[in-house]
């Protein structure tokens, strides 16, 4: 007991003396809140920012995405002085965002008639705000080594032929179509019934099963068929190459049972809220006149995925080597 | 996705087994051979009829059809979401607490973590943190866990995380918080009152198993995307511990001081205040410990919903598949489980330690917390003052080398061991899970049922029959019959497989001290790194297959079951081992006819902990092939059109999830009995 008191006492002291001496040491050094630290906010107080406000940019989980929402919300910061608050959530989150004012712009959309005609059309509590300039393919895809070792594989008329080569521990002794996550729009189930396959849709359940198993197919030369989409930044990892389906024509999807056609192109498009919209500010402008090229997007996802910058730093890196674009959606 | 129900320490029955052992032996053994029986010809019945019967009844659905049940929910939630701005419930009720939650949220974030409005950092910096959390957990538990609060908190600093791991760290408090404000007092009640207890059971196991994704994008639509959805989502998984643990802990006060407080004239109040509360204390805190755990656990879940903090690292690093990242970010995660989990513990002990310390001590430790106090303000104030104290200094560099050597580690994995891991695969697939998935998916749904309801009854007696025969009728009301039966088939596979492993690792635990020492971080560690984590490597292992998420279940599962075998394993005895040994039995028949058969109780324990844990991982199964019901509900989450049937296959892991609770806990019940 004595001793223990000894050590306290002993601790005491020592706590004294370190905080006399931080405070002595600490008299010294810059002080938060001056204009060397705080210049990132005051620059943003200038005169455009009470114009601007805030700008809340939903951003949906997959790296194409992320590419166009950090540009957007870089020169929303740079050029027009918002303060932007990007919102990491699933489409479907984000689109019912527009009802309570949380999410402002959706800036990439694909398709979802479903979501369309629910928020726009019935709740009208969100509108079109033009075309994105990206073209979205979906479809199926194999891994690079299986096209060039057999490139009749690439028709579908043939995949049949391959059935059991694709059979695997999960597919029931059919060959295994593999789909990714639930949130993208598949026809697949329909398709395989439609076509009178030999396949089973596997469900892997999220992009990241679905990547990694065309990575490990590609490498271990493995045999592996499923679902994917470009622009994609693994495209530039791996390029996985397209099997033709029965050419898509106006209409042939209209009936999700009866689908037999490929996947129509999409053209991406953004959404912002109605409010937003209305609301005059000049992130909405930007969010309407931005558009870009597959190529465009894929650099910027590129800079996040492989060379794994910051969104911040990708979307800066681009914006400055292409100011003439830039220009055109802030003016 | 850690939804677990995390048990009470239910302490273990006295031990009076060796008195009475010699006697009771004969009728157990007579009545276990029966039992033993009717279970195998309950088997061969099932067996002999699927043969006949296969494929007819199955009631199968397809992965987008829906049945009527899963329509009307979609349609309710949409009406939800169209009325939200016009409904008086939404106007004066939600979005007020609503507004109270956020701003609680909004204020510790402003302190720790977020920059408020006219400041571009938060209130307090990293080193007033550090020294407020070295403080605290100086003054509620010891030096030690101080050091070690204070060290895990640099560390945080050093790996670049600073900020995001006071995100979840503010989050985590606030869930806490709210979650306590209610739970101690809910716990109380069900303490005292028999039949609040018995209200409130079932809503416990409803909140703890119900997979968070079911209800993260309907709580958008009540408080909506932000602070307070996350904090309520959290609420929502971790109070129940604390209800449960509070509830035991005034439960187990000795009757006989109760009654003396009584006769000594209290009135309920003062013998709840002064008898009750003072003498569960030590326990109140370990319900607060699993409540900030499970706080924890579910905050990275959140990131789903756009919470701050180390959540949204994993998540974002996945989307690039890029593993070190991810990995940094779990094992920040890791490292404030550990502290927090360690500081609670020392309070707790404390709690105990501190009414039996002499008075001289006690003055002298006045003067010291409040010298302590007096440093702690000084390092805040610096914090608030000055950069160097309030932005942790350097970039971070140690989190990229945990980084780049998670990456190699996981590529090395990849590389040199994917050819045998595809063997094992393989064989495991088709000799038992195959074999058994098609038993319970192509038999008729009836007579699964009559099974289960037939297994429930002869291993929990009747009432867990009824329960199982309940449980079976509402999962075939949910519509995903077939799908929960393919679930059900993975499942208890995992189970198995988890408890081979609990059993051999628990049993040289409880043998070996040293072996606890070594293995027990481990296991902390793997309980509390976010799945989603270990995954990609996993997914390079074994592709997107049921098997992957079997691994992924068992990883999470096994390390409860090993703790509880492991102190079932040490319970027993020494004195009993000893006339063992001395009686001429090597260590084998040591372990298999003293030790094992002894902990039986523990072993049960272990098997309803492995199960429920195995369940909890069910949704992340359906992240990396598991299809059936995990998919499910992450397909509800994600799409509109099928929000129902998720809602709907959230609803059958709970079933499931229930039935086998009962009927592990009758079963327990019984051979402690």
């Amino acid at each position: 007991m004595a001793r223990q008191t000894t050590q306290w006492r002993v601790g005491a002291a020592g706590m004294a003396v370190l905080a006399l001496t931080l405070t002595l040491t600490a008299c010294g050094g810059a002080k938060v809140g001056d204009t060397s630290a705080g210049s990132g906010s005051s620059g943003g107080s200038g005169e455009s920012s009470g114009k601007c406000g805030t700008f809340n940019l939903a951003v949906n989980p997959w790296v194409g995405y992320e590419a166009n929402a950090a540009v957007v919300a870089y020169v929303a910061e740079h050029n027009l002085g918002c303060k932007v608050t990007k919102k990491d959530l699933k489409e479907e989150i984000a689109w019912q965002g527009f009802g309570t004012g949380e999410v402002d712009a959706v800036i990439e959309n694909w398709g979802h008639d479903d979501l369309r005609k629910k928020y726009i059309t019935d709740q009208k509590t969100a509108v079109e705000a033009g075309v994105t300039g990206n073209e979205g393919l979906i479809g199926w895809y194999v891994p690079p080594w299986l096209a060039k070792a057999h490139p009749d594989i690439l028709d579908w008329n043939n995949l049949d032929k391959y059935a059991a080569k694709f059979k695997t521990s999960e597919s029931g002794g059919k060959g295994q179509l593999l789909d990714g996550d639930p949130s993208f729009v598949t026809n697949d189930e329909a398709l395989v019934k439609n076509l009178k396959l030999d396949f089973k849709v596997v469900y892997a359940g999220s992009e990241t099963a679905l990547i990694q198993s065309f990575r490990k197919a590609e490498k271990n030369k493995e045999w592996v068929i499923g679902y994917f989409y470009e622009p994609q930044w693994f495209m530039s990892e791996v390029p996985l190459v397209k099997v033709k389906l029965p050419e898509y024509k106006a209409g042939c999807d209209a009936d999700a049972e009866k689908i037999a056609c490929d996947y129509p192109v999409y053209k991406l498009d953004k959404i912002v809220s109605a409010k937003f919209a209305k609301s005059g500010s000049p992130a909405y402008d930007l969010v309407k006149n931005f558009t870009w090229t597959n190529d465009d997007q894929n650099t910027v996802a590129k800079y996040i995925a492989e060379d794994k910058m910051t969104p911040e730093a990708a979307a800066k890196k681009w914006v400055e080597a292409n100011k003439a674009k830039v220009d055109a959606w802030v003016n | 996705m850690t939804v677990a129900m995390e048990k009470p320490p239910v302490p273990e029955p006295p031990q009076q087994e060796t008195d009475t052992l010699t006697e009771a032996a004969p009728v157990a053994v007579v009545r276990r051979v029966s039992r033993r029986m009717v279970v195998g010809a309950i088997l061969v019945v099932w067996l002999v009829l699927f043969a006949v019967l296969r494929g007819t009844h199955t009631l199968p659905l397809a992965a987008a059809d829906l049945t009527g049940l899963h329509r009307w929910l979609n349609d309710a939630n949409d009406s939800i979401g169209a009325n939200r701005n016009s409904n008086p419930l939404f106007l004066y009720f939600f979005n007020e607490i609503r507004l109270v939650i956020d701003n609680l949220v909004t204020l510790v974030q402003h302190l720790i973590s977020q920059p408020s409005d006219s400041r571009p950092l938060p209130q307090i910096g990293w080193l007033g943190v550090v020294g407020i959390a070295g403080f605290v957990s100086w003054a509620v538990g010891n030096w030690r866990v101080a050091l070690l609060t204070v060290a895990g908190f640099v560390f945080f600093g050093l790996q670049g995380l600073w900020q995001e791991s006071m995100d979840t760290l503010a989050l985590t408090l606030s869930a806490v918080f709210v979650a306590l404000l209610f739970a101690i007092p809910l716990g109380v009640w069900a303490g005292l009152s028999n039949r609040a207890n018995k209200i409130m059971t079932p809503f416990l196991d409803f909140m703890q198993t119900m997979p968070t994704m079911v209800y993260l994008a309907p709580l958008t639509l009540f408080f909506l995307i932000g602070g307070a959805s996350a904090t309520i989502a959290t609420v929502v998984y971790a109070a129940p511990p604390a209800i449960r643990i509070t509830a035991h802990a005034i439960r187990s006060v000795p009757e006989t001081t109760v009654e003396a407080a009584d006769s000594l004239g209290a009135t309920r109040w003062q013998s709840l205040l002064k008898v009750l509360l003072p003498m569960s204390k030590r326990t109140v805190v370990m319900g607060v410990n699993q409540t900030i755990m499970a706080a924890l656990a579910m905050v990275t879940l959140a990131a789903l919903i756009d919470a701050p903090g180390l959540g949204k690292t994993v998540f974002q690093a996945l989307q690039s598949l890029d593993v070190g990242t991810a990995f940094n970010a779990g094992l920040a995660i890791v490292v404030m489980a550990i502290v927090l989990d360690r500081v609670t513990t020392a309070a707790s002990a404390r709690a105990e330690a501190a009414r039996r310390s002499g008075g001289r001590l006690l003055a002298w430790r006045r003067q010291l917390v409040a010298a302590g106090a007096v440093v702690t303000a000084v390092l805040v104030y610096l914090s608030h003052t000055y950069v160097w104290a309030a932005e942790f200094p350097g970039e971070g560099d140690v989190g990229s080398s945990v980084a780049s050597a998670a990456d190699t580690a996981s590529t090395w994995v990849q590389d040199n061991l994917s050819g045998l891991t595809n063997a094992f695969r393989d064989a495991l697939t088709n000799g038992l899970l195959n074999p058994f998935q098609t038993l319970l998916t192509d038999s008729p749904w009836w007579l699964v049922g009559a099974v289960l309801v037939g297994l429930g009854a002869v291993l929990g007696g009747w009432r867990s029959g009824v329960t199982t025969a309940v449980c079976v009728g509402l999962l075939v009301a949910t519509g995903v019959w077939s799908d929960a039966m393919t679930t059900l088939a993975s499942t208890l596979v995992a189970t198995v497989m988890t408890l081979l492993l609990a059993v051999v690792v628990g049993v040289w635990m409880g043998r070996s001290p040293l072996a606890d020492r070594v293995i027990r971080p481990t296991l902390d560690a793997a309980q509390v790194m976010p799945p989603f984590v270990y995954l990609v490597p996993f997914l390079a292992l074994f592709g997107a297959t049921r098997f992957t998420a079997i691994v992924a279940a068992i990883v999470y599962a096994a390390p409860v079951a090993m703790k509880i075998i492991a102190d079932g394993i040490r319970n027993v005895p020494a004195t009993t081992v000893e006339a063992a040994t001395s009686a001429g039995c090597d260590t084998w028949q040591i372990i298999t006819k003293v030790q094992l058969p002894m902990a039986r109780g523990a072993l049960t324990l272990a098997t309803n902990q492995g199960l429920i844990y195995v369940l909890s991982m069910v949704v992340v199964g359906g992240l990396v092939g598991a299809g059936a019901l995990g998919y499910d509900v992450v397909a509800g989450f994600s799409q509109g059109q099928l929000y129902g049937k998720g809602l709907a296959a959230g609803l059958a892991i709970v079933l499931l999830g229930v039935m086998f609770d009962r009927i592990t806990q009758a079963a327990a019940r019984r051979t402690s009995a």
